[in-house]
């Protein structure tokens, strides 16, 4: 296990941000900032509300493009790792942030935030799968 | 218009949170994952920033009767730990412990893509299409039809 101060002060501000993101979101538009609902919502459902939502996402990605133009350390592409494990990846965590009705961020972020025992059912299941898929992946089968 | 705005600042504030934690790096991702490797506990930070944040401020927020810009709250007041729930998340955990990506870090990426994003953002999407159409499938064939209002039915993510 590796741990010191300095590499946990960017994770521990960058979530400070995200939770002020989400407390702003709900406080100005009385909304959950669930990246995986509001995508999928402005996907696949009555677009209505399409301008909010497309808003966000525009906002997700502009503020990432402004760190990274800011502090550059873009992440570089794994030369080994499977195409094919990228894909079945992908679509595993679409069905399963739309059947499940969330992801990181809206059953971690925001339904923890509110105290929401079924998010919290939700959160610890996906940790905890993942945890595991991980350990599989890597050390039982091989791929990095 | 405000809050077309406040959409957009809060994405905004999203997006760089995520830059900076590092979330977008799906090798960091893993090796948070990975306990039996060379754990690297820093992203607990992450969700324990973010959470300690909305834990504190979401009592004061809820406490008004409405929002600053809009008539009302909008979020579910589902509780059901159901097989919709245990079964997503499970398979959304999979998904992520494969390769490291999950959906805010993946938008967020668009501004910084390589290969990597190119054949996992489709697919993702493809996945959640064909879960609507499984579960529209599902639903036409019950001879009630159930009336779900559009934000009752999506409970936050």
């Amino acid at each position: 296990m590796t741990f010191s101060f300095n590499a946990v002060l960017p994770p521990l501000i960058g979530g400070v941000l995200i939770g002020l993101s989400a407390a702003w979101f709900l406080w100005a538009n009385g909304r959950l900032a669930g990246v995986s609902g509001i995508l999928w919502r402005l996907l696949f459902s009555k677009p209505s509300d399409a301008g909010w939502r497309a808003l966000f996402l525009a906002g997700v990605v502009g503020g990432a493009a402004f760190y990274y133009r800011l502090f550059s350390g873009m992440p570089v592409a794994r030369e080994t790792f499977p195409v094919w494990l990228l894909i079945v990846s992908g679509l595993l965590v679409g069905y399963g942030t739309s059947l499940g009705r969330g992801c990181t961020s809206g059953h971690g972020v925001c339904g923890l935030g509110r105290l929401s025992l079924r998010s919290l059912i939700a959160t610890l299941i996906f940790l905890l799968t993942a945890i595991v898929t991980t350990f599989v992946v890597r050390h039982l089968i091989g791929i990095r | 218009m405000k809050r077309s705005l406040a959409s957009l600042l809060a994405g905004l504030i999203f997006g760089f949170g995520l830059a900076l934690s590092g979330m977008t790096h799906p090798e960091k991702v893993l090796a948070f994952l990975d306990m039996a490797g060379n754990w690297d506990a820093s992203l607990l930070f992450v969700l324990g920033g973010a959470v300690g944040v909305t834990v504190v401020t979401f009592r004061f927020i809820l406490r008004r009767n409405t929002p600053l810009l809009a008539d009302k709250f909008f979020m579910t007041d589902e509780f059901r730990i159901d097989r919709p729930l245990i079964l997503g998340a499970s398979l959304f955990g999979i998904g992520w412990g494969i390769s490291g990506y999950c959906p805010g870090p993946a938008i967020a990426l668009i501004a910084a893509p390589n290969w990597e994003l190119w054949a996992f953002l489709p697919a993702m999407i493809v996945g959640a299409y064909a879960q609507k159409y499984v579960e529209q499938r599902a639903l036409g064939n019950q001879s009630q039809r159930l009336t779900v209002s559009d934000d009752s039915q999506q409970s936050c993510g």
